[in-house]
């Protein structure tokens, strides 16, 4: 990832900002430029990082390709969590054993790092989640 | 009046006990637990490092406080594990932490003791009238096979220092320091050296002991003054050695004493061990607390809490909580998380 790319998305990563449409009020992570009404009247919205597991995964075989190296050990988890105020978004949950793991579960934000351009490169931190 | 408005902790999950790491050593469990006072250490995951465990803490720090984030003019974080060599830890948690643009920075290092420094620039921009955040994160280092291995630990503490509803007011802090060279990094060097028993005796005693002997006989005050007392803690016999030839009675340090269940978690160390005793602090009751840092000196504070604190310990997440969460790791789990 382009170091320009990492920096314009420390507010999304690091405090889950997202928008808000000022018309219909729905609310967008991460952040649009146009809401799905059709209203291009946005403001920047925080989302409190509190949220449930929709449906996850288990991920045992690597598939790392590319310069980016991210900060996990195999097994690790991914899910889709909804954050209580709406959107829908993919994220590793954190220190959990898979019998933590359940659909419906509440989830909470955590901040660690999410990827670094290898040894010498920039790390991009960012929002995971853990078991509430 | 100057003090601590709010504060919060964070230990990673991760636990070891000493069996493991004796077991990869090849060395006697029950002798090493003897020896150094503990029975388990933290170990951050591997997406944890300090900056990240700053935020968690500070975040618990600045939601209990009703100071807006935007309204912190400054932030110092002393660690020995700073991500970048060059690069501050400060305003990545400061990003994190929603302190906009505002605010001046700089990371400080000083071994153990860089936290506690951290507290006392924010207690003097404090009397000027600023709100600052300060504190420690560390991941600690040592080498496999090093005794350090035993006690090296993670974790943070983080402050919001000021004037406004302040629940601990920082009465007094004064310095000991020297230049003795009983523990040490070079820049190119992933683990830390150090100079064995010699961190004892004319270091980790004689700064501690001198810079508590002399905040007390600065402020008039005698060990019997004091309800709660914190020293650094790099194992269990150390504090407990040092509080009992200062006068300090068991009692004193035990609320303040996280070492034997958590490990060191260096400059965290014996901030942490202050957030534990200001989880259940009274008002009216006092503190003394004083760091260690290698290299080497020890700041020590004279702490006197407010009636502000009943409502500071509302609803906030404690360092009890944090000690109690815990998942064991085995050595191997260990080795692939926590060293680098
Ligand atoms: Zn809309």
């Amino acid at each position: 990832m382009a170091i320009p790319r990492i920096w314009r998305q420390i507010e999304e990563k690091y405090n889950l900002v997202g928008t808000l449409c000022k018309d219909c009020k729905k609310k967008h992570f991460p952040p649009r430029e146009v809401c799905s009404c059709g209203c291009y009247d946005l403001e920047k919205y925080r989302f409190l990082g509190k949220g449930e597991i929709v449906t996850y995964t288990v991920i045992r075989i690597s598939s790392e390709d590319n310069e980016d190296t991210p900060f996990r050990n195999i097994p690790y988890v991914l899910a889709i969590v909804r954050l209580d105020e709406g959107p829908s978004l993919t994220a590793q949950i954190v220190q959990c054993s898979e019998s933590e793991l359940m659909i419906g579960k509440k989830v909470e934000m955590v901040f660690r790092k999410l990827l670094e351009k290898g040894e010498k490169g920039v790390i991009q931190y960012g929002y995971k989640f853990r078991i509430a | 009046m100057v003090g601590i408005i709010s504060w919060g902790s964070y230990i990673p999950r991760y636990r070891i006990k000493v069996e493991e790491i004796a077991k990869a050593q090849g060395a006697d469990a029950v002798v090493i637990k003897e020896s150094l006072m503990i029975s388990e250490k933290s170990f951050p995951d591997i997406d944890e490092d300090t900056a990240t465990m700053a935020v968690e803490a500070g975040r618990i720090t600045l939601s209990s406080s009703a100071i807006s984030p935007e309204d912190i003019s400054a932030i110092y974080i002393g660690s020995e594990s700073h991500p970048y060599a060059v690069k501050p830890t400060g305003t990545i948690v400061a990003q994190a932490l929603g302190m906009g643009n505002g605010y001046t920075c700089a990371d400080l290092q000083f071994a153990c003791k860089g936290g506690t420094a951290a507290i006392q620039v924010a207690y003097y921009m404090a009397k000027a009238g600023l709100n600052v955040v300060a504190g420690a994160a560390d991941t600690a280092q040592s080498a496999p096979g090093d005794i350090l291995e035993y006690t090296a630990a993670a974790g943070a503490a983080m402050f919001l220092v000021g004037k406004e509803k302040v629940c601990a007011e920082i009465k007094d802090t004064v310095s000991f320091s020297s230049d003795t060279p009983d523990f040490w990094r070079k820049p190119q060097k992933k683990y830390p050296s150090h100079a064995g028993s010699f961190t004892g005796e004319p270091s980790y005693f004689r700064h501690v002991m001198s810079a508590a002997k002399m905040l007390m006989k600065k402020n008039g005050t005698v060990p019997k003054d004091y309800d709660y007392a914190v020293f650094h803690q790099p194992n269990g016999k150390f504090p407990s050695r040092v509080a009992k030839k200062l006068g300090f009675t068991e009692k004193q340090i035990s609320d303040g004493m996280l070492v034997t269940r958590i490990g060191n978690t260096y400059s965290a160390a014996s901030l942490l061990g202050l957030c534990a005793v200001l989880d259940i602090a009274k008002p009216g009751q006092r503190i003394l607390l004083t760091s260690y840092g290698s290299g080497a000196g020890s700041d020590s504070f004279d702490i006197l809490i407010t009636e502000n604190i009943i409502a500071a310990q509302k609803s906030r997440k404690t360092t009890q909580s944090f000690i109690e969460d815990k998942v064991y790791g085995d050595y191997l789990k260990y080795l692939k998380r926590a060293v680098r």
